[in-house]
Formats: C-alpha cells, structure tokens, sequence
C-alpha cells in the first residue's frame, strides 16, 4: 500500500485526508458495468410487461431492442466478470457479517457503533455481490437459450420456455439488488465518491469500515 | 369504426380492454378439417401459397411425401403424412393438414411482448401484424403447437392468418375454397360442430369406434378443428398433441409473474424513499474526520517510534 505516502498529498476541498478505495480501472469496470445495466433493465422491462412497452424507446424501438438487448447484455457479462475477479477475495463471508446480519436494525437505523468492525465491505455488500455473481451467470445462460436469431433453434422448446422464466426472474432479483445497491450509495453519504472520484475520507472509511480503515493507516 | 368483420378481441401487450360495443351474434368462425376426407393432394397447400403471394425455395425429397419438411414462414400450411399400422394389421395413411389451430386461448398472443403484433378478431381468429412484430420469437415459446416460424429475411413472425382478410368479405379462405373432396370445411363454429358431429356418426358406423372431433379444451378449444377416425389417440397424426395447453413456465412468465415483479421492484425503491425520508442518510461528521485523522497520525507516530 502506498497511501502513507499518499496521506499528505489527497485532500478533498474541506481539507479532509482521503483515501483510494477505487482505482481508475475499477471505477472505469464499474461503470461499463452500470450503464450497460440501466440500459438492459429499461428495455429487458419493456419486453417483460406491457405497463413499461414506452421503455422500448431506450434502445430505439422494439426491433432495436430485439437487436441489441443480448448484444449489450454480453457486454454487461465480460464486463462484470472482470469487475467479479478483482473484487471476489474482498468478499468472503466470515463471523463478524454473520453478526452484522443479525443486527440489521441497527444498520438500518443508523447504529452503527454498535455493530461489529466491519473490514472492505459490510455483510450486505457481500451478500449483494454472491446475488449479483449468481444473477449474471443465469442470465448468460438463459440469454444464450432465448437468443432467437443466433442459438435457440438448438434448444428443445421446454427449454427454451424454462430460460424464458429464469431470465426473467433472475434479471427482477438483479434489479431489486441495484435498487438495494443504489439507494444504500444515496443513503451512505460519500459512498456516490467513492465510485466516481475514487476516493473516501478517512473519517468516512472509519466510521463505516473501520477494520479495513485500521489496515489501511498500519495500525 | 373499421370493418366490423375485423374487429378486435385481444391485442398483444397491451393491458385495456378492446372496444367491446360490437359482438357477432352469430358467434365465432371456424375451420373443420376432415382428416378422413383427405387425399393428400396438397392443393391447400399450392391454393395458401397463391392467395398469400407465398413462394417457399423447391426443397427436397426426404423419402417420404411431406414438402416442404415442415412450417416455414413461407409454408403456412404443410401436409404431414403418417403411415399408421393399425391393429388388424392394415395399413392407414393419415393425413393432416397442419397450420396453426386459431386457439381461443393464443400462447403466442400471451407470450407476445410487442404491442399490437398479435391480435385475436371477434370471429376468433389469431392473426400476426408483423409491422409491429419486433422478432423476438416468444410467440413460438408460447405456442403450444409449434406454429410460428421467424423469417430469415426480416426477422419477423408468420404463420396462417385464416386468410382473415377474405373471411372479412365473407370469403371463405383459399384452401377451403379450393379441396378438391370438401374436406376443409368452413363457417360458424356451431355450424362446423354440428357438420363434424354428422362427420362423426358417419365414421363409427363405418367401423372407426373412436371418430371423434379435436377442439381441446386445453387452450379453450380452437378455431380451426380436425375430424379425427382415431381421436383418442392424435399423436398418431403427425404428433397433434393430445391436450394441448399453455405451458404452466409460460403462464408464470407473461401471467403472475409480470404484476408481481413490477410491484416488487415498485415496493423496494419505495421502501428506500421511505427509508431516506424517515430515518435520514447516514452522514460523516466533522469530529468523525478529526478522530479519523488522530489516529491515523498516532499509528504513524507509533511505527515512527518502533522504527527508531
């Protein structure tokens, strides 16, 4: 680690030390990652259910999206399977998060002192990640199945139709993960920074990991 | 309004209701297919292929009379031929002219996620719009006989669409109009049961204990129906299902599933404004970078002192 070297150069604008918690390429991963979502949910939705057909507009119009929804959804899978190799080895799951589980009240009423020291990431964190990891796996297989103009026609149809359900529910567990996963960012001021500067006050990093916050200062 | 012949029950995708003012009196329109009838002479076949301005590529002999193999987005009718060895020890060449059935209860109207590229008439026939088809395919995941096919030219479904536009100036569709021994038949379907129930008599007293009529109920029965002389056993045609449905995976996708999700993910980003507005953002606070910052120079100091 070189942020000792670091402490005395990055400061934000109120003078806080700050800390690199996302490197450029991480952040840069995070975000191909991001945008290709929003891009599928909006016109995966559109096929799902006639109340969102407008969203068809987001790719430019059902054909368009017909067309290009795998074709970004490939994108989205390459892209998160990076993101799933650098970030996996944070996000093992030990005694603390088993902990942190059981006082979710506490979490979620802002409690934090009374929950035990948490390291990188929180038990929600990681529980979210294994969510994301098992999401994307099933919707690269099941896409593949669905693909009409590329692979289904190698698939019996009872296949085809259980793919069918299992895009669907895997791609509405993924969207209530991101909704989870983007409210806690607007919730947990400084969180938003992390991903878009890279960085993190040490009070932040402190008050919200402090395990990791110890590491990272050598104490 | 449009032509009332034409009028529309259910639209693809779409959530409110047709104009339901008009309904025909004389109830829905149907096809009867008398299997026993049929000589396989494939003139509904070449009458669907003219009407339509269809021209499938001239394919290949694969041994038996099916041509072409099967449905395309050109064949919207195909001939299957079985030959079926009864148990007397005969031979019985079944027949079937096989094409989409018009179900009452459409897989691929439910499947459908366009908006208008499926619709079902008043008169009960299914007919694809393929200017609003986007080419997904999930009319041939919902369809319980394996009717539509997609173009490899424009990505876009097609199958038979009853010849809907001459049923709606009181045509009968071509390949009524051209079989040769009358066994496509054609009106209301209450004339078309009672014809097949005539059909039928016939048939058992001619020694087909089991004639019988296919309608399946399994998809709310089906505007197009075939005279069967073996109608507890429809595989022997060709693999005719023998109660044919909508797939229960295919009723959770495009029934339950839908509004239940959509208020799933409704009820989490509410429950995260609610959250945001009750308990309030969880924020750093001034002293908790002071403290932050202390001891992050008092761990230095401590590895300075170690060092010496």
């Amino acid at each position: 680690m070189k942020h000792d070297d670091l402490n005395h150069e990055l400061r934000d604008v109120k003078g806080n030390r700050l800390i690199v918690r996302y490197t450029p390429n991480e952040r840069t991963n995070h975000w191909i990652t991001a945008i290709t979502f929003v891009l599928l949910a909006l016109s995966g939705l559109a096929m799902f259910h006639p109340a969102m057909s407008f969203l068809y507009f987001v790719l430019g119009g059902g054909q368009w999206t017909r067309i290009l929804h795998p074709f970004v959804g490939v994108v989205m899978f390459l892209s998160f399977l990076i993101l799933m190799l650098r970030f996996w080895h944070h996000n093992y799951l030990d005694k603390d998060d088993m902990q942190w589980m059981k006082q979710v009240g506490d979490v979620l009423n802002n409690r934090e002192d009374r929950l035990p020291e948490i390291g990188r990431y929180n038990a929600g964190q990681k529980v979210l990640f294994f969510v994301m990891v098992a999401c994307l796996l099933l919707l690269l297989v099941s896409g593949i199945v669905i693909w009409r103009r590329y692979f289904s026609f190698y698939f019996p149809i009872g296949i085809i139709r259980l793919a069918s359900v299992v895009h669907a529910i895997a791609a509405w567990l993924l969207i209530i993960g991101i909704v989870v996963h983007i409210y806690a960012a607007i919730w947990v001021k400084g969180s938003v920074g992390a991903m878009v500067r890279g960085t993190v006050t040490y009070g932040w990093a402190r008050k919200h990991h402090p395990r990791w916050f110890r590491e990272i200062i050598g104490k | 309004m449009a032509l009332q012949s034409l009028d529309i029950k259910r639209v693809s995708a779409t959530t409110t209701p047709t104009p339901q003012v008009r309904d025909p009196v004389t109830g829905t329109v149907a096809k009867l297919i008398d299997v026993s009838k049929c000589i396989g002479c494939k003139a509904c076949q070449t009458a669907c292929m003219e009407w339509n301005d269809l021209r499938d590529e001239v394919g290949d002999s694969i041994g038996v009379y099916d041509n072409p193999r099967d449905l395309t987005e050109h064949s919207w009718t195909v001939m299957r031929f079985t030959e079926y060895e009864n148990p007397a020890g005969d031979l019985e060449w079944l027949i079937r002219k096989d094409g989409c059935m018009h179900c009452e209860d459409p897989g691929c109207l439910k499947a459908c996620p366009s908006p208008g590229a499926i619709v079902q008439y008043t008169n009960g026939i299914v007919d694809f719009h393929e200017e609003n088809c986007i080419g997904c395919g999930y009319c041939v995941t919902g369809c319980p006989f394996n009717v539509p096919r997609i173009s490899k030219q424009d990505h876009r479904a097609y199958k038979c669409t009853l010849c809907s536009d001459r049923v709606a100036v009181g045509q009968e569709p071509a390949c009524v109009k051209t079989c040769p021994t009358g066994a496509i038949m054609f009106g209301t379907k209450e004339d078309m049961k009672a014809q097949a129930e005539d059909r039928i008599e016939d048939l058992k007293e001619r020694g087909f204990k089991n004639a019988g009529l296919y309608d399946p109920a399994g998809v709310g029965g089906t505007h197009v129906m075939y005279v069967l002389h073996h109608a507890d056993k429809p595989t022997l045609y060709h693999g005719l299902p023998e109660n044919p449905s909508i797939s229960p995976l295919v009723s959770l996708w495009k029934g339950l599933a839908k509004p239940l999700a959509l208020a799933g993910v409704a009820v989490a980003a509410l429950a995260g404004f609610f959250h945001y507005t009750r308990v309030g953002p969880n924020e750093v606070t001034e002293e908790d970078e002071l403290v932050a910052a202390r001891e992050a120079d008092e761990a230095k100091h401590g590895r300075n002192e170690e060092r010496s």
